[in-house]
């Protein structure tokens, strides 16, 4: 039987969300725009879609605006803030482990004049929320930080980031990629002084193509895509009505078995670490146990490339990343594992497990045992 | 504005009784490089011309870029075809297509009639002189100069009237099917893929075959080089790509030979491979993209072990080429995007940090020999089990 362990590249849709998102597609298909009852129809699945999203961040649901993914997410909170409040500052600050659809749209602010200053993380790739709050200046507009590094599991202090943030610059605004955290673990927008929140649908067995992006009230931020003027003039484009409905409806089922996720893939996590410490130069990377994200393992096996463990397990039906699935045909080392101070052969050789609440302890143990005897194989076969 | 295209060719023209079959074939090419742009065309051969005209509205620039990735074609002419109503019309209708094509730049002239509906009462020289007269009252900005003009307006006379000026500049080369098939050793390199469409070009079809090392390569490296296939097949028609699964045969080769001897003797099982293929398919000859020098198994002592093995002649189109040569004809062809993606191919996955680069044909024969007993039932696996792809880009 398959293993799927990439669920931080993607995840199996629920079967529910499938069958909601097949009715609205058979049945309810009406453009919610459309003054008819067809439309009508449509735009209540966009409100109950963002009252259970917004149940999810407990906020209100005003404050949720449904994009095309994370990736839309990060470049409208980052563009869109940082040229709304352009006259106020042009300092931003971020980290060096943020996915590339926060550190691309900064780079592209970079070239248009902005000053992007990346606070450091320590050995397991976690940021210092004193380190963030000593870079804020007068004119610092706004701060980037992932709730859950994508690449080896750190999660970050974002509530006292938050703090440390506004302490530091009450003007300042603070954005959260939490595309890896959403649903996963809790967070709270108001309470940890966040004032945009981006998340993805396809992370939590959602749809593919659906994402929203969490705007606090007051924020000053322009739109990305003009258009039509749906979702109040900040979103345009015809509203992806099945794919908002089918990730709002995966965050509310995911939410609400939250903490047994959690101590369920925890639990995974843990005997993952645990057999794959008992071999021979393996590597583990991140924050240590009871610490970081509970569906992610990062681990060096010196000696064999990352490729050629994830293919070779391929074989067995095991399913792993080598590096985020989304740069992993980018030669340049994992700027995460860079970040965290590891050597060339360890960033050649780091492959990444992500779980989740369906992964069972038999699956960790096959894959172990899997890894166990190929390791000495292919490390025979190495390159000279 | 334009109604047809005229094709020239060069090549065929020199091919004695042969002749027709070249025609045939080229035109047989046209038709199917035309099949895919938007629009009808007729394709026809008039003493010695062969004619693509367009039935109704049409896509231009389509038809001019499917016209440039066919083999046998040298220039590529732009015709407009006009109702023979007098000599007078004839003149309003060169200067209107000057005028749309020129739009008043100024050069030299000179018009070139051929008659070749000799009942016209009016003879070329003729129609020379009197057109070129009303192109000048017309066109100020032109003059004329008939020794070395900058542009030449055609005028054929048939049973309409053929007009024309611009010549595209074709592939050349030699139409497709006409010189038998051949074997390409494809990797996902930048040079491979040259080499196919080089060697097609002399109207040669290709086949194609690709060793695969999973787990050591990935499913990823296999699609570039489907994805390079089919890009290749734009010019080389319809090809077959036999994917050989070389694990095993590598790892074999990885415990028992010389590190240092590994690539060459990796290779020359790969042309060994390869040649089987090549009968079995009846192609004539292989193809590879080596280039003298290039790396450790492209020396001359190191290409003459891995020639060694085969009896079928090994084409070698690059074998003079600079890197950035090929890279420019790669980039030509549209294959070089593709090849650079980084995939790694089982080619570079257990090189030698030190690979002999001056090998000696006995000494490889020799470590070959520590393969006896357990490579003949590998390669013949390999073969048995190889996958075949159909390709038409």
């Amino acid at each position: 039987m398959e293993i799927y362990l990439d669920n931080a590249a993607t995840t199996e849709v629920y079967p529910e969300v499938v069958a909601l998102m097949t009715e609205i597609m058979r049945n309810d298909y009406g453009n919610p725009s459309s003054m008819h009852r067809k439309g009508v129809e449509a735009e209540r699945y966009l409100k109950t879609a963002a009252a259970q999203i917004a149940a999810v961040l407990k906020t209100e649901e005003k404050n949720i605006y449904f994009t095309s993914g994370g990736t839309e997410s990060n470049n409208w909170a980052l563009k869109g803030a940082a040229f709304a409040n352009r006259r106020a500052g042009m300092h931003i600050i971020t980290t060096p482990i943020e996915h590339a659809a926060v550190s691309e749209p900064l780079r592209y602010l970079e070239g248009q004049g902005f000053e992007i200053t990346k606070v450091p993380v320590d050995c397991t790739g976690t940021v210092n929320p004193e380190d963030i709050k000593n870079a804020v200046r007068g004119d610092t507009i706004l701060v980037s930080v992932m709730a859950v590094n994508n690449e080896i599991g750190s999660v970050q202090p974002v509530a006292e980031i938050g703090h440390a943030i506004k302490e530091a610059n009450p003007r300042t605004l603070f954005h959260v990629d939490a595309i890896q955290a959403f649903a996963k673990l809790p967070i709270c927008p108001s309470r940890d002084k966040i004032d945009m929140l981006s998340a993805s649908g396809h992370k939590i067995h959602g749809p593919k193509g659906s994402g929203i992006l969490y705007i606090g009230k007051g924020v000053k931020i322009d739109p990305l895509i003009l258009g039509g003027g749906q979702q109040k003039g900040y979103r345009s484009g015809t509203d992806n009505v099945p794919g908002a409905a089918g990730m709002a409806l995966a965050a509310q089922m995911m939410a609400g078995r939250m903490q047994e996720n959690r101590d369920h893939m925890m639990m995974l996590r843990e005997r993952l670490i645990k057999n794959l410490s008992e071999m021979e130069n393996v590597v583990i990377h991140g924050q240590t146990l009871p610490e970081g994200a509970p569906h992610i393992v990062n681990a060096s096996f010196c000696g064999v490339r990352s490729e050629v463990l994830l293919h070779s397990l391929e074989e067995k039906e095991i399913y792993v990343s080598s590096g985020s699935a989304c740069s992993s045909h980018k030669r340049a080392g994992s700027p995460t594992l860079t970040a965290c101070g590891c050597s060339k052969a360890e960033m050649e050789s780091s492959v990444r497990f992500s779980f989740c609440e369906t992964t069972r302890p038999e699956d960790i143990d096959q894959t172990a045992e899997a890894i166990g005897e190929l390791l000495p194989l292919l490390r025979k076969y190495s390159r000279h | 504005m334009f109604h047809a295209f005229l094709i020239k060719y060069s090549e065929i023209g020199i091919k004695g009784k042969n002749r027709y079959l070249f025609e045939d074939a080229l035109i047989e090419q046209i038709k199917r490089a035309l099949a895919r742009v938007e629009g009808e065309f007729t394709v026809s051969k008039e003493s010695g011309r062969i004619f693509a005209l367009a039935q109704g509205d049409y896509d231009f620039e389509g038809a001019v870029d499917a016209l440039c990735r066919v083999f046998g074609i040298s220039g590529i002419c732009p015709v407009v075809i006009l109702d023979d109503e007098g000599l007078e019309a004839l003149g309003r209708e060169v200067n209107n297509y000057i005028t749309e094509v020129y739009q008043g730049k100024p050069m030299t002239f000179k018009i070139l009639t051929r008659r070749a509906r000799k009942s016209y009462p009016v003879n070329s020289m003729d129609v020379n002189a009197q057109i070129g007269a009303m192109v000048l009252f017309e066109h100020p900005e032109l003059s004329v100069n008939v020794v070395d003009p900058e542009v030449y307006i055609h005028i054929e006379i048939r049973n309409r009237i053929y007009l024309y000026s611009e010549e595209i500049k074709g592939l050349g080369g030699l139409p497709l099917g006409t010189g038998g098939r051949a074997m390409l050793l494809l990797s996902g390199g930048i040079d491979s893929p040259v080499a196919g469409y080089m060697i097609s070009r002399r109207g040669i079809g290709i086949d194609a075959v690709y060793f695969h090392a999973p787990p050591y390569t990935s499913e990823r490296a296999k699609q570039k080089v489907v994805d390079l296939a089919k890009i290749v097949s734009q010019y080389t028609g319809k090809m077959k790509l036999h994917v050989i699964n070389f694990t095993d045969i590598q790892l074999a080769i990885y415990d028992k030979c010389p590190h240092d001897e590994l690539t060459i003797i990796m290779r020359r099982y790969m042309m060994r491979i390869a040649e089987h293929l090549a009968k079995e398919e009846g192609d004539l000859a292989l193809i590879t993209g080596e280039s003298i020098g290039q790396v450790a198994s492209q020396t001359m002592q190191s290409l003459s072990c891995t020639n060694a093995v085969c009896s079928l002649p090994v084409f070698r189109p690059l074998i003079a080429f600079d890197k950035q040569d090929i890279v420019e004809i790669s980039q030509k062809i549209d294959t070089y995007e593709t090849s650079i993606l980084p995939f790694e191919d089982c080619c570079t996955i257990f090189v030698a940090k030190h690979p002999v680069t001056k090998p000696d044909l006995l000494r490889i024969e020799k470590s070959e020999t520590k393969l006896e007993g357990a490579i003949e039932a590998l390669v013949e696996t390999a073969i048995m089990d190889h996958e075949v792809l159909e390709i038409d880009g």
